[in-house]
């Protein structure tokens, strides 16, 4: 029975800290870039839009995932990195991704990037295509200009002449 | 009046005795109509370049941004009509007049600039977009623009255009086509900072710098192209970007298509080639120009390359000791890589960067800071695209240092004679070494304003100093102050320090001078 107890107790130990080991802290964009050197070497968790091109490298990829402060950059494998299926631009919102991974304020392996290296990541929200209304004050605004616009040009035509 | 630019900006002799002359005048209705004219030939040029981003808007079918465009180019083309027929005439440009259309028409370029971009809805304020709009005019960099991962191509085109023009001077750029004779054209050419003329006409020297802009225009773009594509970029974003990036590179100006600037690429390969653009942007034209008809000589000849050289080598030693201090980057090559980039960028008055604005303070220690400071004061040299006091200038300073250096020491009787060499050799004259030393200390009492605002509204003195010198120099590099919640009136201080930092004070004065004469004068 003691054996016993002294087993779960070791083995409760263990798993916290193994817990505390693996814990990702969700952390922002803001406070990766202001408090940097606190976050340094850690595992965090970080979610964000991706945006622009998903560039890949080799086996890897980078992905610029943007919480709507900042974009911070995230090396992830290249498979990992197939999941996006949409990134943000004008025309469309891009996925809403979470990663975890190791936050570097200066990362040896490129060139002294702040970054993350990601261990795992998941597609939070699907993006979508914008569809783009039409404005119609503005062109009715843009017809009136051109009339304006016709006239003075008549009336500096007519000078000239 | 004659007027000599063969060896070194004499003009500025001239302007203060004209300047003098008629400042108790008021200024005559021939005056206003003249400036009136050319300006609204300007603005007319304006509206034409804004068809640029419109027919991109259109092929990109982002229907709402062509509309933007549409709007803007209407309204400019209006206004310039409506001046050109008011302002009818046939008379040339004094230099007074000369200079102030040149002011007026940044002013004018900023507010008209600003337009498409308040209308994208990328920007909180009318303010935000004319601190925008001379930013990229005045090819410095610091940004407002909100959003900027959704903002349509045709409006991202249009920030980078605006540093591709301004860059060439708005002025001259527009006026080398618009206006018949040359000699109205040269006295803007002066106004809008070019110290000098690379082919006897000024007209043909403007349509050079068109030439080699265009001609690096294909061959980087192009570069920056592939390098995008080998580094995972898709084909059509990567030439999308290397068209922008060239444009603000070599602009020395420092917007960038993403909102993580070049730190978006993650890419050693395209901070090398941007490295390359950002110098060849701050050389000047007239060095291109000998350089491009086989006198590669000149290179290591030209007092300038040699001032950029030396200080080059001496700040980046500050910065590097300053770096190493922090211990933040693990290797040397990750310090070299980091430091150099944002010191170049500053140096060259680009405005590139691969840190966030806040990492400046966290990251970089104060020799760092001050040693990037003294890099973006100084800039590049003259007849380039960057800001600030120039390389020819601080050679030119430090030589009447070395010849007053000599006088002391050597017997009374002897003659000192200084020579440089600049295209040709030239020997050292007192109004030189004045000339330069004036617009020196014009530029070091611009920076100590800003930084004296900033102080104000309760910023610390070293972040203000950075922010307010990187906003004179026409640079871009921001260590956080420059944001949409800073105070109006600092906005209002950095566009004031973009503006008078782009036209390198005379113009400006000129223009203020103009106002107190029509309440003042007789």
């Amino acid at each position: 029975m003691k054996l016993f107890f002294r087993g779960v107790f070791f083995i409760g130990l263990f798993l916290i800290f193994a817990a505390r080991a693996c814990y990702a802290q969700p952390v922002s964009s803001v406070d990766l870039v202001s408090n940097a050197a606190k976050f340094d070497n850690t595992r965090i968790s970080y979610e964000g839009e991706a945006i622009g091109d998903i560039m890949y490298r080799g086996n890897f990829a980078w992905v610029n995932l943007r919480d709507g402060a900042n974009a911070i950059g995230v090396w992830l494998e290249g498979s990992a990195a197939k999941t996006i299926q949409r990134t943000g631009s004008y025309q469309s919102k891009g996925d809403w991704v979470e990663v975890v991974g190791i936050f570097h304020r200066a990362c040896p392996l490129h060139g002294g990037d702040l970054d993350i290296h990601a261990e795992t990541i998941r597609i939070v929200r699907s993006g979508r295509a914008y569809a783009e209304k039409f404005n119609i004050r503005k062109r009715n605004f843009a017809l009136v200009l051109l009339v304006i616009l016709g006239v003075a040009w008549i009336l500096k035509q007519l000078k000239i002449r | 009046m004659r007027v000599c630019l063969d060896d070194y900006p004499r003009w500025i002799h001239y302007l203060p005795t004209f300047f003098s002359k008629n400042m108790i005048l008021k200024p005559s209705i021939e005056d206003v109509k003249t400036i009136g004219y050319y300006l609204g030939k300007v603005i007319v040029g304006l509206g034409c370049v804004m068809l640029l981003p419109l027919i991109l808007g259109v092929a990109c079918n982002e229907l709402n941004p062509a509309l933007d465009f549409l709007i803007s180019a209407q309204i400019s083309l209006i206004i310039g009509l409506l001046l050109i027929k008011l302002c009818d005439t046939d008379k040339d440009l004094s230099w007074m007049q000369g200079m102030i259309v040149v002011s007026l028409s940044w002013l004018v370029a900023m507010v008209l600039g600003a337009i498409p971009m308040y209308l994208s809805g990328h920007w909180n304020s009318f303010l935000d977009a004319c601190f925008d709009s001379m930013s990229g005019f005045a090819t410095t960099g610091l940004t407002l623009v909100q959003d900027l991962d959704h903002m349509a191509l045709s409006h991202n085109f249009w920030r980078h255009l605006i540093m591709f023009v301004g860059g060439q001077g708005i002025v001259i750029v527009i006026l080398s086509l618009l206006v018949k004779g040359t000699s109205g054209a040269f006295k803007m050419y002066i106004g809008e900072a070019r110290d000098e003329k690379i082919l006897p006409n000024v007209v043909n020297t403007s349509r050079f710098i068109w030439l080699v802009s265009i001609v690096y225009f294909v061959l980087w773009t192009t570069v920056l192209g592939f390098v995008g594509i080998a580094e995972g970029m898709s084909k059509g974003s990567a030439f999308f970007h290397g068209a922008c990036i060239f444009m603000a590179a070599f602009d020395t100006g420092g917007f960038a298509p993403q909102s993580q600037n070049i730190l978006y690429y993650h890419s050693a390969a395209i901070e090398i080639v941007t490295i390359v653009i950002m110098i060849l942007g701050a050389i000047n034209f007239r060095l291109h120009y000998h350089i491009w008809m086989g006198n590669r000589r000149e290179i290591t000849k030209n007092i300038e390359t040699v001032a950029f050289f030396f200080s080059v080598a001496l700040l980046f030693v500050l910065v590097a000791i300053g770096l190493n201090q922090m211990q933040v980057y693990p290797h040397t090559s990750t310090l070299f890589r980091k430091g150099f980039y944002q010191f170049i960028s500053g140096h060259t008055g680009t405005g590139y960067g691969t840190l966030y604005a806040p990492q400046f303070i966290s990251d970089w220690s104060q020799l760092a800071l001050v040693g990037l400071i003294i890099a973006m004061a100084l800039g590049g040299a003259v007849c380039s695209t960057t800001g600030a006091i120039k390389m020819l200038r601080v050679g030119v300073v430090m030589k009447a240092l070395f010849q007053d250096i000599k006088r002391v020491i050597l017997p009374d009787k002897s003659i000192v004679i200084q020579k440089f060499h600049h295209i040709r050799d030239v020997f050292l004259e007192d109004h030189q070494a004045r000339t330069a030393l004036i617009i020196t200390l014009a530029y070091l009492a611009l920076y100590g304003i800003g930084s004296l605002v900033g102080m104000l509204f309760g910023y610390p003195f070293l972040n203000s100093l950075f922010e307010s010198t990187s906003a004179a120099a026409n640079v871009g590099l921001s260590c956080g102050i420059t944001s949409v919640a800073m105070p109006a009136a600092l906005k209002i201080t950095y566009i004031f320090q973009m503006w008078a930092g782009r036209l390198e004070f005379i113009s400006v004065f000129t223009l203020i001078g103009f106002f107190v004469a029509a309440i003042r004068g007789k």
